[in-house]
C-alpha cells in the first residue's frame, strides 16, 4: 500500500489522518498539537464505536439468545426492534439510582464509572487497519493483560460498597475466579508472543500477514485456553458465577439500579467486544484476511471478526449451564494451566529450532501447525480422561420396572429386580 | 496464626429467582459452604383448609386448582376421587379415561416445567426452560380447547369431568403425541450427556432410600432414590390398571437421578395417553350427582400420584353439605422434610440445584 | 396389579396388643385409637414389625371434635402394599400429644402444621414453632371455635388479626 493514499480511500481510515498530519506539518504546527489532535480524533472514533457497539450489542445479544431459545426477542420498538436498546436506556436513565443506607457512598457511585476505564482503554492498542492504531505500544499484549487485572478490584469495589451479603459473595467469587483465570490466559498469550516474537499488536498482525496464515492455526491450544479464560474474565456463562442469577441473584451489582446498573450492563457488553477484538487480533489475523483487505476495508473485516467471536460467546451463553465455583477453579488450575504450560514449552522448542537452525518459515510453520494441532487434540482428550470423574461412568438411564417392588428392610435391594424391563428408548 | 472467621447468615428468598415462588431458606454459611439451613414457609398461606369448611363439596374444587397451580388437573382429580369414594359415586367409564388422559397431559406439563426450571437453576441461561415451555404450551392449548382455562382448570367434577372432548381435540392430541418423543429426544441430546450438568448434579443432594421412605418423600423424589413405588401401580385409580407403563427408578438418589426419572416419566406419560386414547369408550362423561351433595358420615383418606408425588386428601364428613375437615397431604410440603439433611455441607450453588430438583410448588406447600 | 389392601381396626388392634400391651383405647372398623402415653411405643412397633412394616407415614392430620382433638396417622407399608389408620386423642383445653418425629422424620413438618393451625402441642418435637403463620398470630385458626376465641378476635375479611409488635422486636435490624 502506498504510504500516502488518498484521504477518501476508505480501506484505511488512517489515510485521512495521515493527510491531516501532513497538512498540519506543512502549516508549521508544533508536534504537540499534532499529537493532541490526532489522538483526539482516534479517541473520538473509538468512543463512537464503543457507544454504538454497546447499544447494538444489546439488540444482537437479545435477538440471538431469543433465536436459540425458540422465541422472537424484542421486535416491537422500531424496525426489527432495533430501537429497543434506546428505549431501555431511556428507561434506565429515568429510574432512580437507589443507594442502600449502609452503603459506602463514594465507592458505590465510583465503581460503575470506573469500570468503564479499563474496558475503553483496551481499545487503544487494537489495530483496526494497517495504520489505524491509536497507540501502537510495543508492549501491547502486556498492556491488555494489565488492564484485565484491574477489573477484579473494581468489581470488588462494587460488591463491597453495596453492603449486601449476596454482593459480598459475588465479589468473593469474582476475585477468586479472575485471579485464577489470569494465569492460564497469560500462559496462553505467552505462547502466541513467543511464536510471533513481538508483544506489539500490530507486530502480531504483521507476523500473520507475512507468513500468510492466522495464528489460530499455529496455536490452537492457546486459542481454546484464551477463549475459555476469556468467558470467565467476562463473567459469562458457563463461568458467570459472579453474578449467577439463579444463586446469588446478581452478585456484585445486586444493589445497583437505574443508570448505575445500566453502566455495569454496558461495560459487560463492551468488555465482550474488547475481548472479541483481542482474540480476533491475536488469533484471527486482525484486519488481515488472506488478501481480502485489498477490496474490503480492513476495519470492516476486523469488526466482522469481532462479531464472529462475539457470536461464539453468545452461543455459549445460550447453551451451557453454569459451573460451581470450586469446579471452575479446578478447571483453571488443573486443566487449563497445565495445558498452557505444556504449550509454552512446545512453542519455545519449536521457535528455538526455527531460529537456531535458521530453517525456512515455509518448512517450519506447516510442521508446527500439524504438531500443535495433534498436541492440542491429544492433550485435551488425554487430560480430560485423566481428570475425568466418576460421574461420567455412572449409568445415565433410569432403571425401568413394570411392577412395584419394595423390599423389606432386611432384604436385599432390588438391584436386578424381576420386574425390570429394558429401557424402551435408548 | 488462625484466621478468625464468623459464619454468615443469608436469607435465600422469599424474593429470589430460584425459590420457585415465595419460599425462604435461611442458611448459615462458612465461606460458601452451608453449615445450617432452615426453611421458612407460609408466605402463600391462603387458609384453604379453613375456607373449605365453609363451602359445599362441589365448591371446593376450585381450591384444589390453586394449590398446585402447575398441576391443577391432578389436584382436581385427587379431591374428586376422594369425595366419590366417600359418597360412593360411580364414575362413567368414559370419564375415567378422560381423567387419565388429562392427568397424564398435566404430568407432562408439570414435569416439563420442573425439568426446565431445574436446569435453569443449574445456570443454563433459560434455554432448556424455553424448550420445555414449547411443549407445555401445546398441552395448555389442549386444556384451553377443552375447558377454557390454561392454568386453573377446574375441569374435574364429582362424578366425572365437566365437558366432553371438542371435535378437534383428538386430532390435535394425536399430532402432539407424534411430536413429543422427538422433542424429548432433542432435549435429552442437549442435556443428558452435558458435562457441566453432570458435574453440577451428580452426587449433589443425595437422598438415601431409607431417609426417603422415613421422611415421607413421594413421587420422583422417592423413585429417584431407588424405591420402586408408584401409586398408579400400587393402588390404581381411574383405569390405570388397564394401562401398560413402566416405573423409572434412579440409581443413587442424587439430583441428576431425579432429573432423568422425570425425563423418563414424560415418555411413559405419552405411552399412557396413547393407550387411553385407543381404548377411549363412548358414553356419558358425567354421572348424575345431586347438586347439594351430602356424603354419609365418615372419613376417607384417598391419594393419587400427582406429578409432585403423593397428593392425598383426608376428608371428614358429618353428613352435612360441607366437609367437616378438609386436610391436604401435600407432596410439595413433605418433599421438603429432608431439605436440611440434603443441603447441609454443600455450597450455596448446590443448595439451589437441590431445591430445584425437589420441584416444590409454593402454592401447594403453604395452601 | 393389586390395589392397596386395608388392615381393619380389629386386625390391627390384635397385632398391636401382641407387641405393645395395654395400648389400645378403642377399636373401630377402620382404625384403632391408641393411648397417648403409649403412642411412640406403638408407632415404633408398627414401623419395625415385619408383618405390618409401616415404614411410610402417608399423612398426619388433626381434627377438632369440639370436646377433644383427634390426630390421625395414615400409615402404609410399601413392601406389603397395605395401609392402616391409627388415631390418638388430645384434650381440648390443653391439647398435647406425643411427637412421632423420632419414628418418622416425615412427621416433622406435619406436626408443626397441626400445632400452627390447631394448637396441639407435640411434646418431644425438636422445633415446635408455627410454620405457616407468624409467631404472635392470635389463636389457631383451624379450630372450630376460632370465631369465639378469647381476646375479642373476630377473624374474617372485615378485620385482619394484628400481630403483636413485641414479637418482632429484634427480628429486623435497621431504622
Amino acid at each position: 500500500m502506498p504510504l500516502l493514499a488518498n484521504w477518501y480511500d476508505l480501506r484505511d481510515l488512517g489515510n485521512g489522518v495521515a493527510r491531516l498530519i501532513e497538512a498540519l506539518r506543512d502549516a508549521g504546527a508544533p508536534d504537540g498539537l499534532i499529537y493532541a489532535i490526532t489522538g483526539l480524533l482516534g479517541a473520538v472514533a473509538i468512543l463512537l464505536f464503543v457507544g454504538l457497539a454497546a447499544i447494538i450489542n444489546i439488540w444482537i445479544e437479545r435477538r440471538l439468545i431469543a433465536r436459540i431459545q425458540v422465541r422472537r426477542g424484542p421486535n416491537r420498538v422500531g424496525p426489527f426492534g432495533l430501537l429497543q436498546p434506546v428505549a431501555d436506556a431511556l428507561k434506565l436513565i429515568q429510574k432512580e439510582a437507589l443507594q442502600p443506607n449502609n452503603a459506602d457512598g463514594i465507592v458505590f457511585t465510583l465503581a460503575p464509572i470506573v469500570i468503564f476505564i479499563p474496558v475503553i482503554l483496551a481499545f487503544a492498542v487494537l489495530p483496526w487497519g494497517e495504520q489505524m492504531v491509536l497507540a501502537d505500544l510495543n508492549v501491547g499484549v502486556l498492556y491488555l493483560l494489565a488492564l484485565g487485572s484491574t477489573t477484579p478490584i473494581i468489581l470488588f469495589m462494587a460488591g463491597y460498597a453495596s453492603n449486601n451479603k449476596y454482593a459480598l459473595l459475588g465479589s468473593m467469587r469474582v476475585i477468586a475466579m479472575l485471579i485464577s483465570y489470569e494465569l492460564p490466559m497469560v500462559m496462553a498469550l505467552l505462547g502466541v508472543v513467543t511464536f510471533a516474537g513481538t508483544m506489539q499488536m500490530s507486530g502480531i498482525v504483521d507476523f500473520q500477514q507475512t507468513h500468510w496464515s492466522w495464528l489460530i492455526f499455529f496455536q490452537p491450544l492457546a486459542f481454546l485456553i484464551f477463549l475459555l479464560g476469556g468467558t470467565a474474565e467476562l463473567n459469562r456463562t458457563p463461568a458467570d458465577i459472579a453474578e449467577a442469577e439463579s444463586e446469588i441473584i446478581a452478585g456484585f451489582h445486586i444493589e445497583y439500579s437505574g443508570m448505575k446498573f445500566g453502566l455495569f450492563y454496558a461495560a459487560e457488553l463492551v468488555n465482550a467486544v474488547a475481548m472479541s477484538g483481542i482474540i480476533a487480533t491475536l488469533f484471527l489475523g486482525g484486519w488481515w484476511a488472506f488478501g481480502l483487505e485489498q477490496w474490503v476495508p480492513g476495519w470492516l473485516i476486523f469488526i466482522s471478526k469481532i462479531y464472529a467471536v462475539y457470536f461464539i460467546l453468545i452461543w455459549f451463553r445460550g447453551t451451557l449451564p453454569r459451573f460451581r465455583i470450586d469446579q471452575l477453579m479446578a478447571f483453571a488450575w488443573k486443566f487449563l494451566l497445565p495445558l498452557a504450560i505444556i504449550n509454552v514449552f512446545v512453542v519455545a522448542l519449536e521457535v528455538l529450532l526455527w531460529r537456531e537452525y535458521e530453517l525456512s518459515a515455509g518448512v517450519v510453520l506447516p510442521v508446527a501447525a500439524v504438531v500443535n494441532f495433534a498436541l492440542a487434540g491429544v492433550l485435551i482428550a488425554g487430560w480430560a480422561r485423566v481428570m475425568g470423574q466418576a460421574f461420567e461412568r455412572a449409568p445415565k438411564k433410569p432403571r425401568l420396572f413394570s411392577e412395584i417392588e419394595v423390599p423389606l428392610p432386611d432384604e436385599a435391594a432390588p438391584e436386578a429386580g424381576s420386574g425390570q424391563t429394558e429401557p424402551a428408548t435408548v | 496464626m488462625a484466621i478468625k472467621t464468623e459464619p454468615l447468615v443469608v436469607n435465600i428468598g422469599p424474593q429470589h429467582p430460584s425459590t420457585h415462588g415465595v419460599f425462604r431458606m435461611r442458611v448459615t454459611l462458612d465461606g460458601e459452604r452451608i453449615i445450617d439451613a432452615e426453611m421458612i414457609v407460609g408466605y402463600l398461606h391462603r387458609s384453604m383448609e379453613k375456607l373449605a369448611e365453609e363451602r359445599t363439596w362441589t365448591q371446593n374444587i376450585p381450591f384444589t386448582d390453586r394449590m398446585d397451580y402447575l398441576a391443577a388437573m391432578t389436584g382436581n382429580l385427587s379431591y374428586c376421587i376422594a369425595v366419590e369414594r366417600l359418597a360412593g359415586i360411580e364414575v362413567p367409564e368414559r370419564a375415567q379415561y378422560l381423567r387419565v388422559i388429562f392427568a397424564e397431559l398435566q404430568r407432562i406439563a408439570s414435569h416439563a416445567m420442573a425439568n426446565g426450571t431445574f436446569v435453569n437453576d443449574c445456570g443454563a441461561w433459560q434455554t432448556p426452560l424455553f424448550y420445555m415451555f414449547r411443549e407445555r404450551e401445546k398441552v395448555l392449548d389442549l386444556f384451553e380447547m377443552t375447558c377454557g382455562a390454561r392454568l386453573t382448570l377446574n375441569y374435574m367434577r364429582i362424578g366425572g369431568v365437566a365437558f366432553d372432548l371438542p371435535d378437534e381435540f383428538l386430532p390435535q392430541l394425536r399430532s402432539l403425541l407424534d411430536e413429543l418423543p422427538d422433542r424429548f429426544g432433542e432435549y435429552e441430546d442437549l442435556l443428558i450427556d452435558n458435562e457441566i450438568l453432570l458435574m453440577r448434579s451428580r452426587g449433589i443432594g443425595v437422598l438415601s432410600p431409607e431417609l426417603a421412605m422415613n421422611a415421607s418423600m413421594s413421587g420422583p423424589m422417592l423413585r429417584g432414590s431407588g424405591i420402586v413405588w408408584d401409586i398408579r401401580k400400587a393402588d390404581p385409580y381411574c383405569v390405570y390398571d388397564r394401562m401398560d407403563f413402566d416405573i423409572p427408578v434412579g440409581h443413587t438418589g442424587d439430583c441428576y437421578d431425579r432429573f432423568v426419572v422425570r425425563m423418563e416419566e414424560l415418555r411413559q406419560s405419552v405411552r399412557i395417553i396413547e393407550q387411553a386414547v385407543e381404548q377411549l369408550p363412548p358414553g356419558s362423561h358425567l354421572a348424575d350427582v345431586p347438586l347439594n351433595l351430602r356424603p354419609p358420615k365418615g372419613e376417607i383418606y384417598s391419594r393419587i400420584e400427582s406429578p409432585k408425588g403423593e397428593l392425598g386428601f383426608y376428608l371428614v364428613s358429618d353428613g352435612g353439605p360441607e366437609p367437616y375437615r378438609f386436610h391436604v397431604r401435600s407432596p410439595s410440603l413433605l418433599n421438603l422434610s429432608a431439605l436440611r439433611e440434603m443441603v447441609v455441607g454443600q455450597t450455596v450453588a448446590d443448595a439451589i440445584v437441590t431445591l430445584g430438583s425437589i420441584d416444590i410448588n409454593v402454592g401447594e406447600v403453604d395452601r | 396389579m393389586a390395589a392397596t389392601t386395608r388392615i381393619g381396626g380389629a386386625q390391627l388392634a390384635e397385632h398391636i396388643e401382641a407387641g405393645v400391651a395395654d395400648a389400645i383405647e378403642e377399636t373401630a372398623e377402620d382404625w384403632v385409637l391408641v393411648r397417648p402415653e403409649r403412642l411412640v411405643e406403638v408407632m415404633t412397633f408398627l414401623r419395625d414389625d415385619r408383618e405390618l412394616d409401616a415404614r411410610y407415614l402417608n399423612a398426619l392430620s388433626g381434627v377438632d371434635h369440639f370436646d377433644y382433638f383427634e390426630i390421625v396417622y395414615h400409615l402404609s407399608s410399601l413392601s406389603h402394599n397395605h395401609e392402616m389408620t391409627v388415631k390418638v386423642r388430645a384434650d381440648h383445653d390443653e391439647p398435647e400429644a406425643p411427637s412421632v418425629v423420632s419414628v418418622w422424620h416425615g412427621a416433622h413438618l406435619q406436626e408443626r402444621e397441626i400445632y400452627d393451625l390447631l394448637g396441639v402441642n407435640f411434646s418431644g418435637h425438636p422445633n415446635m414453632k408455627r410454620i405457616f403463620l407468624w409467631e404472635g398470630f392470635p389463636g389457631h385458626p383451624l379450630r372450630k371455635d376460632y370465631m369465639a376465641m378469647p381476646g375479642g378476635q373476630s377473624p374474617g375479611l372485615r378485620r385482619f388479626p394484628k400481630e403483636d409488635p413485641e414479637q418482632w422486636a429484634g427480628e429486623f435490624r435497621g431504622d
